[in-house]
């Protein structure tokens, strides 16, 4: 079996999953609709093996292989299909793709376990890990475009899963009106390098690239800032960052799979591999790479002050693809990607420690009514602690490789960018800060009554609500039942939470600087055409600027313990001295606010004038109105005739026969 | 004899029927004036034929009998129905079919 084999069983396998389960999903027993998409998804894992080995296989220069299944419309010079691309960065993508959604699958068995949409959940769940490896695998920007719009519905689907609630309507929907504007970006670009280039496949615009732009030729700069458009609204970076925090509304496992792991890095993933292009037009990688940046130490602040758990979790998701986006953008191509594999990581076990937590707080999401559950739930606790670890980049942790890697890159690239790295280790601070404060608020000091109660043995029960808003629900028209799961009682949550915490705490043996680079030199042959191949910090400089970041996060965590364990005093005094500044953060920079204004009431006013003004005065009253108007008032003289009275007709009848005689007479006379 | 007065007799009988037609309102008197104009128009076909000398006037004047036969039984089957059902036999009552 070739490589390009094993990349359509890729996609096989997942289509297969949501087919099954969509069309039997209301014969499938308890569980095994889970178990059938979990299968699906490591057929697809066991499928990106093969693809892995089979590239491995192959000579340095042949690694790139195109196969198309069928084509779409073929003319003398231009010809465009159902096309993939194996090559080492659409390999990587897919194992980290299907490796963590298979974990988070497993998770997600015990996670929906009672739910009544349960079947309707893997389906959509099934689709989303299709849609998001045929946008890896994709060829051209035809099968990207359709795989990214597919991502795009995956998503508003699963984050208003549970529909009857109000709150999770409304954030799908703004995530789909947001992501839409980042389509509209990536199909335009397309046009564009269509238009030039001639040619819809990356191979044909990559080659035609050299030949047809100067650098930082307009219309490059032009159709990489709309590439650009559509990576920050799939990704979620300032300034289209505001749906992600809101998709909070969806299951924990969707939002570890979806805004953690997969679809958020879809932008990152796009950006690299338009890398020629980006090259190519230095502007449009320096607007990235300040955005990125900018992003970073936005979201870091944010998430200091956020109450709500998963948020400050997706807060965190934000800044983390800023460093990868500021990573792609400035050609440190290999750290990127690296971090995304462990991002992807510690994460997921984030979120799915959160899961865990919340189900022992039966449905409430806020820390402050959180505490001490070390004791109650320790498996949680260590695997969440490990994650946080791992997101700090405590030494020799995964995300200790990762992240700092990306900085010193920066810093080697000299001028402009080290001012980049100085805001990105001011944000690694934050981030380790952060990280901590759920973990210290969560899990130490004194329990909470729903802690207490579970170290006896009886998990919480809440009445059902919404855990944004605090209204009640019930639970029988479909919303999470009464069923809240926790880690500790459910192999298969334990099953998928433990090797993430393993690759979180090792994962970084793949790229240590100066011993064995593995994931730099894996995507070597699809990054060997960058002009950057050869910028590249020293090993030395690497394990400074490694170690620089560790003292920072060790700094952080202390600071952590500080305020939140040794001096919890302190908090409040600190939240009254600096009350403006806490109320703007926590406002999240009044970006909603801004955009509510900005945006939403003009559309709706537009939306409102539509209506009243144009539809029903103008079109009905008048257009429709009037024509029907025109015909009642003509056709009432033609009605007058029509009396009904016998002897009238019979009248009209003589006198017209009568008229026709006389006529006849007089004209042939 | 001359065809014209034959032709002045049908006319005369056909003025009298259309009259009838017009003015009268029981419908069966409205039948008996149709009868009428159907007849003048029978007579006048007739002495054409005459006139003429072939058959097809005459021919033809039967047919016309023929239709006038079935339009009568479909016209007193209307009034037997009107009767049966106990609407006024009056021509300028029955306008319901008005525009």
């Amino acid at each position: 079996m070739s490589a390009t084999s094993y990349g359509w069983l890729v996609l096989a396998f997942p289509l297969a999953g949501c087919i099954v389960v969509s069309l039997l999903w209301d014969r499938l027993p308890g569980r095994l609709s889970g178990w059938i998409a979990s299968g699906a998804i490591f057929g697809a894992f066991l499928s990106s093996i093969g693809m892995f080995v089979k590239i491995q296989d192959r000579p340095e220069e042949a690694k790139s292989l195109v196969d198309t299944a069928w084509t779409y419309a073929a003319t003398a010079d231009f010809k465009v299909g159902l096309t993939i691309l194996v090559d080492p960065l659409s390999v990587f993508m897919c194992l980290v793709v299907s490796g963590v959604s298979f974990l988070i699958h497993v998770y997600s068995v015990a996670y929906m376990t009672g739910d009544r949409g349960s079947s309707r959940y893997f389906a959509y769940l099934n689709y989303f890990v299709l849609s998001m490896l045929l946008l890896v695998l994709a060829g051209n920007f035809v099968i990207l475009i359709i795989g990214w719009a597919f991502v795009g519905a995956a998503s508003y689907l699963l984050i208003s899963f549970w529909y009857r609630r109000s709150t999770a309507t409304y954030a799908g929907i703004k995530a789909f009106v947001i992501n839409v504007i980042g389509d509209v970006g990536l199909v335009i670009a397309a046009f564009l390098l269509l238009d030039k280039t001639g040619s819809l496949d990356y191979a044909g615009i990559f080659g035609a690239a050299d030949n047809v732009f100067r650098v930082d030729d307009g219309t490059l700069v032009a159709a990489c800032l709309l590439i650009l458009l559509g990576a920050f609204a799939k990704s979620a970076q300032l300034p289209l960052h505001t749906w992600l925090p809101d998709a909070m509304e969806g299951p924990t496992p969707v939002s570890a799979l979806i805004h953690a792991a997969t679809m958020v890095t879809a932008g990152v993933y796009l950006i690299a591999r338009m890398h020629p292009l980006f090259e190519m037009a230095p502007t449009a990688a320096d607007i990235s790479a300040v955005i990125g940046t900018a992003t970073l130490l936005f979201a870091a602040t944010v998430a200091v002050v956020t109450t709500d758990l998963k948020r400050i979790i997706a807060y965190s998701t934000i800044s983390q693809i800023g460093y990868m986006v500021l990573g792609v953008s400035i050609a440190a191509y290999g750290p990127g990607m690296f971090h995304l594999m462990t991002h992807a990581f510690f994460k997921a076990l984030l979120f799915m420690g959160a899961g865990s937590v919340i189900g022992a707080m039966s449905g409430l999401q806020s820390i402050d009514r959180m505490g001490g559950f070390r004791r109650a739930m320790p498996f949680t606790f260590v695997t969440f602690t490990i994650g946080a670890l791992a997101l700090s980049g405590f030494p020799f942790t995964a995300g200790f490789f990762s992240k700092d890697e990306i900085l010193g890159f920066a810093i080697a690239r000299g001028g402009g960018y080290v001012v980049l790295a100085v805001i990105g280790y001011a944000a690694a601070f934050l981030t380790a800060f952060y990280a901590f404060r759920m973990v210290f608020r969560v899990f130490f000091r004194n329990p909470v009554p729903e802690a207490r109660e579970l170290e006896h043995g009886h998990p919480a029960h809440h009445e059902p609500q919404n855990p944004a808003t605090g209204e009640p629900e019930d639970p029988d028209v479909g919303f999470p039942g009464p069923e809240h799961v926790i880690a500790e009682r459910s192999w298969p949550m334990k099953a998928a939470m433990a090797p993430l915490a393993l690759l979180a705490l090792l994962a970084g043996v793949l790229q240590v600087p100066g011993i064995d680079e593995a994931v730099d030199k894996f995507l070597e042959p699809t990054f060997a055409d960058s002009r950057y191949a050869d910028v590249h910090p020293s090993t030395g400089t690497e394990w400074i600027e490694l170690g620089i970041g560790g003292l920072l996060a060790l700094a952080a965590i202390a600071l952590a313990y500080f305020i939140y364990i040794q001096r919890r005093e302190l908090r409040l005094v600190i939240r009254e001295r600096f009350d403006a500044v806490h109320s703007f953060l926590f406002h999240k920079w009044y970006f909603d606010e801004l955009y509510d204004l900005l945006v939403t009431r003009p559309f709706a006013a537009m939306g409102r004038f539509g209506r009243n003004v144009v539809e029903t005065d103008f079109v009905q009253g008048t257009i429709v109105g009037g024509a029907t108007g025109v015909v009642r008032v003509g056709s009432s003289f033609a009605r007058a005739i029509q009396t009904g009275y016998l002897r009238g007709y019979a009248l009209l009848l003589a006198l017209g026969v009568a008229a026709l005689a006389l006529y006849f007479l007089i004209s042939s006379s | 004899m001359d065809v014209a007065w034959f032709l002045v007799l049908s006319v005369f009988i056909f003025c009298i029927g259309i009259a009838g037609v017009l003015t009268r309102r029981n419908p069966l008197v409205v039948l008996l004036c149709l009868e009428l104009m159907l007849n003048a128009g029978n007579l006048a076909l007739v002495a054409f034929a005459r006139m003429h000398g072939g058959a097809a006037g005459q021919v033809f004047a039967l047919i016309v009998m023929v239709i006038a036969a079935c339009e009568v039984v479909i016209g007193l089957g209307i009034i037997v129905a009107l009767y049966r059902r106990r609407l006024p036999i009056d021509v300028d009552e029955l306008s319901e079919l008005r525009g």
